[in-house]
């Protein structure tokens, strides 16, 4: 099949424009507290982007994965070990070579779903996550014989220049997930989304129609990787700011499925809406403990509350509307719509039609 | 010679019975799949949230043991009945992979409240068995093997035979095994689904309350168990979601291969290997037999 690309139209380009003011010039002129790079927009940015990984082989290609976690600390090691140990790489160089080690690991552990579906495929993917993360504990190599168990990050230097504080750290993950997310959706709207979303839809039907599916399959494993991977060392590189492999164990794999569930499975702006979300809740669910409560409430039972509370929410959100938030936000917008007095003029053109 | 195969049987006895423990989480999961198939992720959970239940009862209101244990299971029951009615009845129609999702929902709810109402610390268990080697047998057949694990495995058959039992010889059984069949055609010819799915719930609650026991009594009642349940998917796929004895036998070979692996090959490779090697079991058993060793054939059309 010859591959398509869809062009852009004048609203996808009016909404680029809108969040790049918005990320660029508007956030840093306003924010100037560090707190708010370090731990909301940062993490944010790098949830958003491996969440838009487990989007592409979840709420695209309908694969129950659930190995995001892991993913991401091969691409954290991967990078360290290259800034290590192959300088001349530079930053970005390794940056999407660690993306592409973190794939061959995705397409090494999706295979078994060329053979099995749903919870089967989930379980093999849990071996991922559980592999990898023993692989990097257990190999003394991978951590440099660090023996104290958490290394520190490298700085991160681009063209000889040393992006340090919170506001360049910033910018970079902003560029890698610019650019990787543009990527991402010009995927799924072409011919390789198309792909996709028909295996997810019925997958013998698409087989037949000429899909071949060892090759979508596989395709959508490594691009979701390499997304994984690049989130990872961006999570490491820029938000903990050291590595262990402690940090991508598989509540974090849990957390970037609630994402991709509640944020809207199949779209990308849903893996945004769903890490703002889930990041952003228990900051003010603490702000609350301690504003309102005046801290008498433990801290243990608001982290309990917090999970209780999402639980809920994942559970409201299957029965009552399975694609999430995204799909909240289109149907908000859909209603604003038809409220609006643009609408006239669709109203005239009827009245002309009778 | 003769030491080092007592010792090989002293591993594999151990792993076995450490197996049966893995059985006892994966058959609240088959309960769950053969009457609704449905997969049920929050098993775990309700491992968790039944024995600490039981342990807060005891040690918090100083509750007796029995009365205790009765309160717990009751309190899987309303848990049953609460999710019958909350979360699988509104999703009657909906597809296998959202109920799994909502499961997962369920279980992040059962493991909040459970810390909120007990507290994150992790509790002991004392059942009044010891964890250590029996003397009779350490003296007579020359094996170590622990009063909880054997006790482990005699609760794990009296629970599978009576189930068995239960699903093969008894009316109830018998709805269970329609309303798995096909929900459709159970309901039409008056089976009532409703109170199908309360009770298997509750069976289930029970069981996972049983296991979390025995677990809770060797490595205490933590939030680990949580973890620990992930391990029975593994015996499931070996198994089959859909049988019994599967759950079984799937748990006796992944107790098993787990132990002789850490201890004859795991050194190799720095230990620890019991965290990944029952998955990748599972990956090859999908490979070669996708339904488990007693499962039934899935067939899926266009």
């Amino acid at each position: 099949m010859k591959p398509v690309f869809m062009t852009y139209t004048k609203k996808d380009l009016i909404n680029l424009a809108v969040c790049m003011i918005l990320s660029v010039l508007i956030i840093p002129t306003f924010i100037k507290t560090e707190y708010w790079y370090t731990s909301i927009l940062i993490p944010w940015l790098c949830l958003a982007l491996a969440t838009i990984g487990q989007q592409i082989v979840m709420g695209y290609t309908g694969q129950l994965a659930l190995g995001a976690a892991g993913f991401m600390a091969a691409g954290a090691f991967a990078m360290f070990n290259l800034i290590l140990r192959v300088p001349d790489l530079g930053f970005v160089g390794s940056l999407i070579v660690s993306g592409l080690i973190a794939a061959a690991f995705g397409i090494l552990f999706g295979l078994p779903s060329l053979k099995v579906r749903g919870i089967y495929l989930m379980v093999a993917t849990l071996a991922s996550q559980f592999f990898i993360i023993w692989m990097i504990d257990k190999f003394g190599w991978f951590k440099n014989y660090d023996s104290s168990g958490i290394i520190t990050a490298q700085d991160i230097v681009i063209l000889g220049k040393p992006f340090t504080t919170p506001l360049a750290m910033y910018f970079v993950c902003l560029a890698v997930t610019t650019i990787l997310t543009l990527l991402a959706m010009n995927m799924a709207r072409g011919s390789t989304g198309r792909n996709w979303m028909a295996v997810r839809d019925m997958d013998i039907a698409a087989e037949s129609m000429g899909v071949s599916l060892l090759r979508t399959k596989v395709q959508a494993f490594a691009i979701s990787a390499f997304y994984c991977g690049v989130a990872g060392a961006l999570f490491a590189f820029c938000y903990l700011k050291s590595l262990e492999p402690v940090a991508f164990d598989i509540k974090l794999s849990f957390k970037i499925l609630f994402m991709c569930i509640l944020g809207g499975l199949g779209t990308i702006n849903g893996a945004f809406i769903g890490a703002a979300f889930i990041l952003l809740f228990p900051v003010l669910l603490n702000a609350i403990g301690n504003n309102v409560f005046h801290g008498a409430i433990d801290a243990t039972i608001i982290s309990s509350i917090e999970q209780v509370i999402f639980g809920l929410l994942m559970i409201i959100f299957m029965i009552y509307e399975p694609l999430g938030m995204a799909k909240l936000w289109e149907n908000i917008k859909q209603k604003w719509r038809t409220k609006l007095p643009s609408s006239t003029n669709l109203k005239s053109s009827l009245s002309k039609k009778t | 010679m003769v030491e080092e195969l007592l010792f090989f049987m002293e591993v594999l006895v151990g792993g076995l019975l450490a197996g049966t423990m893995y059985s006892l989480v994966a058959l609240g999961f088959v309960l769950i799949f053969k009457a609704s198939a449905t997969f049920n992720f929050s098993q775990g959970a309700m491992v968790f949230f039944s024995v600490l239940a039981f342990c807060g009862f005891m040690q918090d209101f100083n509750i007796p043991f029995i009365p205790a244990f009765i309160l717990a299971a009751l309190l899987m029951v309303v848990v049953g009945l609460c999710t019958e009615r909350l979360v699988l009845r509104p999703l009657m129609n909906a597809s296998e992979d959202t109920v799994l999702m909502a499961t997962i929902g369920l279980g992040y709810v059962l493991e909040g409240l459970a810390q909120a109402a007990w507290g994150v610390e992790v509790r002991r268990l004392d059942l009044g068995i010891g964890d250590f080697p029996v003397p009779w047998i350490a003296d007579n057949l020359k094996l170590f093997i622990s009063a909880l694990d054997i006790t482990a495995g005699l609760v794990a058959a009296i629970m599978i035979i009576s189930l068995f039992l239960l699903f093969k010889y008894t009316k109830i059984g018998l709805g269970l095994r329609a309303v798995a069949d096909d929900p459709g055609a159970a309901s039409s010819i008056g089976i009532p689904l409703k109170h199908i799915m309360l009770l298997v719930w509750s069976a289930a609650g029970v069981v996972a309350l049983v296991a979390g026991c025995m677990w809770g009594a060797r490595a205490g009642v933590q939030f680990a168990l949580v973890d620990l349940a992930l391990k029975a998917l593994p015996v499931l796929i070996i198994g089959g979601f859909s049988s019994i004895p599967g759950a079984i036998i799937g748990g006796l070979i992944i107790g098993a291969v787990e132990k002789v692996l850490e201890v004859y090959i795991g050194p190799f490779f720095g230990g620890a290997i019991e965290g990944w090697a029952p998955y990748v079991l599972a990956i090859f058993f999908l490979l070669y037999r996708p339904e488990g060793l007693f499962g039934e054939k899935i067939i899926r059309r266009v």
